[in-house]
C-alpha cells in the first residue's frame, strides 16, 4: 500500500468520526415536559409566549433581565429566563424557538428564535397584508371614482 | 380587458426573449453536441458554426432581459411583481442593483449573463476544447433558461417568471379594495393602478453596498466553476484524458480567486450590516458557497501535481467535478426552503424545489452518461438514470432522491478511475507533490465536513429526523476547522522549498532553516506578549489557537522569504507564493480577531436594586438613556440624540465614545429600520470605528416603542386600596396589595426605615400582562419613591404616598419621556484589518498566477 493510500484512509477515518462526534453533539427538539424530564441538557424549546401570564422586562432598569412564561401545544407552561433584550418582534410573534437548559425551576434561555406571521424575508404574506393595508387605508379614495 | 397605467411592452419583449433564450440555447447544446460528437472536420465544423451564433442570439437574450427587467425597477413599474415586490419609490439609484438580485429570478439571470461572458471568451480561446465545453456551458445556459419560464405543465410550474404582472400573481386576489364592487369574486378594477402607488421595498439589510457588489463577483465564482468542470467532462468524453489540463488551469485560478472574494465580500457585508457580532456564523448559506472553494483550490493543487509530474490526474477529475456539484447543491440548499430557519440569508422559497433537485439530477447523470467508456456502457447509464428517476418520482421517498444522486455520482468516479490514466510509482515523500496533494486532500475533506455538518436539515428530511443544531454550532465548526487550518498553514509554509519529483535533503533544510527560525522567534513574541486568551472552550482549545496562530506566522514569514530566497525576487513567477503569503494572512486575522473579540458593553445593567439578586447577573447589553454618561470598558459613553432619514422609517442614533484613560474620542451612528413596512420590529445596522489593529463596532440591540403615546409628564394621582382597578390609555391594572418589608439593613434604612410595595398587574389591550411592583422606602429619615415601568406600555408608576387605612395614592404617568433610551451591544475587534488585507493580498496572488499560466498557454501555442 501506498503512503498516500495510508494518509488517506488515515483522514477519512477522522473526517467520519468528526462527522459522528457531531452527531453525538447535535440536540433535539423538545416540549416543555420533556425539557423538563431532561435538566441541564440543551434543548430546542418550541413553545409560544403565554400572554396571560405576567412578563418582566425593563430596559431601563435592566436590558439583560427578560422573564416570561411559555407554553406549548399540550399546554404545559415554564417560566423561562432570558438574559438579553426583549426580541423585538416578541409580542408579535405566534412561536417561539427557545433554546436552552431547564434548570432550578426554570428554563434558562440562551437564544430566543421568534417566529412571526411575517418573517423579515419578503414573505408573500407580508406583502399581501401590505396591500390589504393600503387598500384599507384607501377606501375613500375608491368611493370617489365609484 | 384594458387596464389603466399599465406598460405591457417591456413585459411582452420580456417574455419574448425567455421564450428565445430557451430555444437559442437547446439549439446551441444540441448543436455543440453534435460537434464534439463528429468525427468528420467538416461536419464539425458546421455544427461549431451553427452552435456559435446560437449562443450569441443566447447571449443577445439574456443581456435584453437583464437590461427589460432592470428598465422596470429602475422606471418603478409596480404593475410587474418583481418590481413592486422588491423595489420602491424611496429606494436610492445606487440599490436598484441590489434590489434586482433580491429575488431568486433576478439572482439567476446574474448567474445566466455571466455563463454567456464566459462562454464568449471560451468560444474565442478554447480552440479544440470549444465544442465539448461549450456543450456543457449551453446546457447549464439551457438550465437556467428554464428556471425563468414561469411555463406551466399540467398543473406542475416551470421556473418563475421575473415579468409575470402584479395583477396575476395573486397578491392582489384578496384584497377587495383592488376588485369591483369590493367584491374579491369580481374581476379586478380597471383602474387598480391607481391603488398601487409604492412597492414592496428591498429587505432594509440588504441597502447596503456591500449587497450592490458582492452578488456579482460571487454569481461570477459560481458561473466560472462551470470551466474546469467543462473541461473536466470534454477531457472523459473525447478520451484525450490530459490534455485539457494546461488549458483549464487559468480558469481554474480565476474561479477560485473570483469566488474567494467573492465569499469574503459577503463576509463584509455581514460584517456591517449584519448584527450577529462577526463576519462569518458557518451560516449554511455561507458554507455552501465555501465548500465549492475549498474544493477548487484543491483541485487546483492536483492540476498543478499533474501538469508538473503526471500525478494527481483522476483526483482533479474529481475535485473539479464536485466543486461544480457542489455549486448546484448550494443552489439546491439556498433556493429550496430546506434550510427553513437554519439561515438567516436563505431565499425564499419559489415552490421550485423539483426543478432545483432536476438540475442536481440531470448534471450529474449527464455527466456519468457522457463519461462512460464504451456505446454500451453509456446507454446503460442513461437507462439507470430514468429508471432511478421514475422511481424518485412514484415512490416519491427522499432517501431515493438523495441515493440516486449519490449513485450517479459514485458512477462518474468509476469512469474516472477505471479510464483515466495514473501512475502506478509512488510520489516520494521528500516532493513537493506529496505533500500538496496531503493539503489539497485537507481542503477537500475539510469540505465535506463542513457541507455534511451543513446538510444537517436534509439529512432530517431524508430520514425523517428532527435532530436539531448543537448547543454552540460555531464551536462545532471552529474546534475542527482550526486543525485544517494548522496543517495547511503548515504546508503551505515548507512545501514550497520542496522540489518537484524528489529533493535533497541538505538543499531542503538549508533554505527552510533561516524563515523556520525567524517564525518561531516572531511567533513566541506575538503568543508571550499577544495576551492571546480565549478561554471559553477550555486550555486544549486555547493551546489549538496558539499553534495555529504560531503556524500561520510561519506560513507567512516562509512564503514572503520564498519570493526571495526560492524566486530571486521574480515577482512576476510568485503568484503562488503571494496567495500562500496572503492566505497565512487571513488565517492570522481569523484567529486574532476572533480570539481576541472583546465586548465592551459588558455591564451590569443599571439597576437601582432591592433585592431580586437575580437581575444582577451582568449581561451583554447596556442601556443608555439620552444625554447620561455611563461607563463602558475605558469608555464614557453617551447618547446625544437621534434623527431620522427624510423618507424612510431608518433612525439614526448618535452615540459618543470618550476615554477614560487617554484623549480618544469619536462619534459612532449605529442606524435601525423600525417597524419597516410589514417588517415588525427593528432591524438594526451597526456602526464602527476603525483602527489601523482593531474596530470598535456597536449596534442597537432594543429601543423603546416609537409609537410616541402622549405625553403627561405628571404623575395623574389615583386613591387605590388592594384590589381596585385603575385605568390608562391602553388597559388597566389591578393593586394587588401592599406589604411591608422588614429585616431592612440598617446601613441603608436608618434605624426606623420602612419599605413598602405595591404588587400591581398591569392589563393590556393587546392581551399582554405585566406585572410591576413600585416601592416606596422610608430612609434615614426621607421618604423615597421608587418607581416601576412598562416600557412597551410607555407606563411609570410610583407610589406618593400610603395611608395608614393601607389605601395607597399611587402616581400613574404615560409618557414618552422615558422611552429616550438605547440598548446597544459593543466589541472590539483586533487585528480585523488583517483579515481583509489578507483576502486581497490572496486573490491577487492567485490572479498573478493565472496571468502567468495563460501567458504560458499562449506561447506554447504560438
Amino acid at each position: 500500500m501506498k503512503k498516500i493510500h495510508i494518509v488517506l484512509l488515515v483522514f477519512i477515518a477522522a473526517a467520519i468520526a468528526v462527522l459522528i462526534s457531531f452527531l453525538k453533539t447535535a440536540t433535539t427538539y423538545d416540549t416543555v415536559e420533556t425539557a423538563m424530564n431532561k435538566p441541564g441538557k440543551f434543548v430546542h424549546l418550541m413553545a409560544r409566549w403565554d400572554r396571560n401570564q405576567p412578563m418582566e422586562y425593563d430596559a431601563v432598569n435592566n436590558p439583560n433581565y427578560l422573564s416570561f412564561t411559555a407554553v406549548d401545544t399540550l399546554g404545559r407552561s415554564v417560566k423561562v429566563i432570558y438574559h438579553n433584550p426583549k426580541p423585538e418582534n416578541f409580542e408579535m410573534s405566534e412561536k417561539l424557538v427557545l433554546q436552552g437548559k431547564y434548570e432550578d425551576g426554570y428554563f434558562n434561555c440562551k437564544t430566543i428564535q421568534t417566529k412571526c406571521p411575517s418573517k423579515y424575508k419578503d414573505d408573500m404574506k407580508t406583502a399581501e397584508k401590505n396591500v390589504q393595508k393600503a387598500s384599507e387605508s384607501n377606501p375613500g379614495n375608491a368611493d370617489t371614482k365609484y | 380587458m384594458d387596464y389603466f397605467g399599465e406598460h405591457r411592452l417591456p413585459g411582452q419583449l420580456g417574455h419574448f426573449f425567455i421564450v428565445l433564450s430557451l430555444v437559442a440555447s437547446l439549439v446551441a447544446t444540441f448543436s455543440y453536441f453534435i460537434a464534439a460528437q463528429s468525427k468528420i472536420d467538416a461536419v464539425a465544423g458546421y455544427w461549431k458554426k451553427l452552435a456559435r451564433y446560437a449562443f450569441i442570439i443566447e447571449t443577445v437574450s439574456v443581456f435584453s432581459i437583464f437590461g427589460i427587467l432592470f428598465y422596470i425597477i429602475q422606471n418603478h413599474l409596480f404593475e410587474y411583481k418583481y418590481a413592486w415586490q422588491h423595489s420602491s419609490l424611496s429606494l436610492e439609484f445606487k440599490y436598484m442593483f441590489a434590489c434586482f438580485w433580491e429575488g431568486q429570478e433576478g439572482s439567476f439571470l446574474l448567474w445566466s449573463v455571466w455563463h454567456c461572458v464566459l462562454g464568449l471568451i471560451l468560444m474565442k480561446t478554447a480552440r479544440k476544447w470549444e465544442a465539448p465545453v461549450m456543450t456543457v456551458v449551453s446546457f447549464a445556459q439551457f438550465c437556467l433558461a428554464t428556471m425563468l419560464a414561469g411555463i406551466y405543465f399540467s398543473g406542475w410550474k416551470m421556473g418563475s417568471n421575473p415579468f409575470i404582472l402584479l395583477r396575476d400573481s395573486g397578491v392582489l386576489d384578496n384584497a377587495p379594495a383592488y376588485h369591483l364592487n369590493f367584491d374579491i369574486t369580481q374581476p379586478f378594477r380597471q383602474d387598480y393602478m391607481s391603488l398601487v402607488k409604492d412597492g414592496n421595498d428591498l429587505n432594509p439589510l440588504l441597502q447596503n453596498y456591500w449587497m450592490v457588489i458582492h452578488p456579482p463577483f460571487l454569481f461570477l465564482g459560481f458561473a466560472s466553476t462551470i470551466v474546469p468542470f467543462g473541461y473536466m467532462i470534454a477531457g472523459l468524453w473525447t478520451k484525450k484524458f490530459g490534455e485539457w489540463a494546461k488549458a483549464a488551469l487559468p480558469w481554474a485560478l480565476f474561479s477560485a480567486a473570483i469566488l474567494g472574494v467573492g465569499i469574503m465580500m459577503g463576509a463584509r457585508w455581514a460584517y456591517e450590516s449584519l448584527t450577529f457580532g462577526g463576519y462569518w456564523a458557518w451560516d449554511p448559506v455561507e458554507n455552501a458557497s465555501l465548500v465549492p472553494w475549498l474544493i477548487m483550490i484543491a483541485g487546483i493543487h492536483t492540476l498543478l501535481i499533474y501538469n508538473h509530474t503526471g500525478y494527481s490526474l483522476r483526483s482533479t477529475y474529481i475535485f473539479f467535478l464536485l466543486s461544480f456539484v457542489f455549486v448546484l447543491y448550494s443552489t439546491f440548499l439556498t433556493r429550496s426552503g430546506i434550510l427553513g430557519e437554519t439561515s438567516v440569508h436563505a431565499f425564499t422559497d419559489l415552490g421550485m424545489n423539483v426543478q432545483l433537485y432536476l438540475l442536481l439530477y440531470v448534471f450529474i447523470w449527464g455527466a456519468a452518461a457522457i463519461g462512460a467508456k464504451t456505446r454500451d456502457q453509456k446507454i446503460g447509464t442513461l437507462v439507470t438514470a430514468i429508471v432511478l428517476a421514475l422511481l424518485t418520482k412514484y415512490v416519491a421517498s427522499p432517501p431515493v432522491a438523495l441515493i440516486s444522486l449519490i449513485i450517479g455520482i459514485g458512477l462518474i468516479i468509476y469512469y474516472i478511475q477505471t479510464q483515466v490514466p495514473a501512475i502506478k510509482k509512488e510520489e516520494s515523500s521528500s516532493s513537493r507533490e506529496f505533500w500538496m496533494f496531503i493539503g489539497s486532500l485537507v481542503f477537500f475533506l475539510s469540505a465535506l465536513v463542513i457541507i455534511g455538518k451543513t446538510s444537517l436539515p436534509v439529512f432530517n428530511k431524508v430520514f425523517d429526523q428532527k435532530i436539531a443544531p448543537p448547543e454552540d454550532p460555531e464551536f462545532a465548526y471552529n474546534q475542527i476547522q482550526i486543525f485544517v487550518a494548522i496543517i495547511i498553514a503548515v504546508l503551505t509554509g515548507f512545501s514550497q522549498y520542496l522540489k518537484y519529483k524528489a529533493t535533497p535533503t541538505k538543499f531542503f533544510w538549508k533554505k527552510i532553516f533561516i524563515p523556520t527560525v525567524v517564525a518561531v522567534a516572531f511567533a513566541t513574541f506575538v503568543i508571550a506578549v499577544g495576551n492571546i486568551n480565549y478561554n471559553k472552550q477550555g486550555p486544549m482549545y486555547l493551546g489549538a489557537i496558539w499553534l495555529a496562530v504560531a503556524c500561520s506566522i510561519y506560513s507567512i514569514i516562509a512564503n514572503a522569504a520564498y519570493i526571495w530566497l526560492g524566486m530571486k525576487g521574480k515577482l512576476g513567477l510568485s503568484g503562488g507564493s503571494i496567495a500562500h503569503f496572503g492566505f497565512g494572512l487571513v488565517l492570522l486575522g481569523i484567529l486574532l480577531s476572533s480570539s481576541k473579540k472583546e465586548m465592551l458593553s459588558y455591564n451590569k445593567g443599571m439597576a437601582v436594586d432591592f433585592g431580586k439578586n437575580s437581575k444582577e447577573n451582568p449581561g451583554e447589553n447596556l442601556t443608555l438613556i439620552k444625554g447620561v454618561s455611563m461607563p463602558m470598558g475605558k469608555f464614557d459613553v453617551t447618547y446625544l440624540s437621534d434623527s431620522a432619514h427624510p423618507k424612510k422609517q431608518q433612525w439614526y442614533y448618535k452615540v459618543h465614545f470618550k476615554s477614560r484613560t487617554d484623549n480618544e474620542e469619536f462619534t459612532l451612528m449605529p442606524d435601525a429600520f423600525v417597524n419597516y413596512k410589514g417588517n415588525e420590529g427593528l432591524m438594526s445596522n451597526p456602526s464602527s470605528r476603525h483602527y489601523w489593529d482593531h474596530d470598535v463596532f456597536t449596534y442597537i440591540t432594543s429601543l423603546p416603542n416609537p409609537d410616541k403615546q402622549q405625553d403627561t409628564t405628571s404623575f395623574r394621582p389615583h386613591l387605590v386600596k388592594p384590589g381596585d382597578t385603575i385605568f390608562y390609555s391602553r388597559g388597566y391594572m389591578i393593586l394587588e396589595g401592599v406589604i411591608a418589608k422588614d429585616n431592612l439593613p440598617k446601613e441603608i434604612f436608618g434605624p426606623n426605615g420602612s419599605l413598602e410595595e405595591a404588587p400591581m398587574k398591569i392589563y393590556s389591550k393587546t392581551g399582554s400582562i405585566y406585572s410591576v411592583t413600585p416601592k416606596l422606602a422610608f430612609a434615614k429619615g426621607n421618604f423615597l419613591a421608587l418607581p416601576d415601568t412598562v416600557i412597551a406600555e410607555s407606563l411609570v408608576l410610583q407610589i406618593q404616598k400610603i395611608n395608614p387605612d393601607k389605601t395607597v395614592e399611587l402616581g400613574v404617568k404615560e409618557t414618552s419621556e422615558v422611552l429616550d433610551f438605547v440598548t446597544l451591544k459593543a466589541y472590539k475587534f483586533p487585528f480585523i484589518n488583517i483579515l481583509w488585507y489578507g483576502i486581497i493580498i490572496t486573490a491577487i496572488g492567485i490572479l498573478m498566477s493565472m496571468v502567468y499560466r495563460a501567458r504560458q498557454n499562449l506561447r506554447s501555442k504560438a
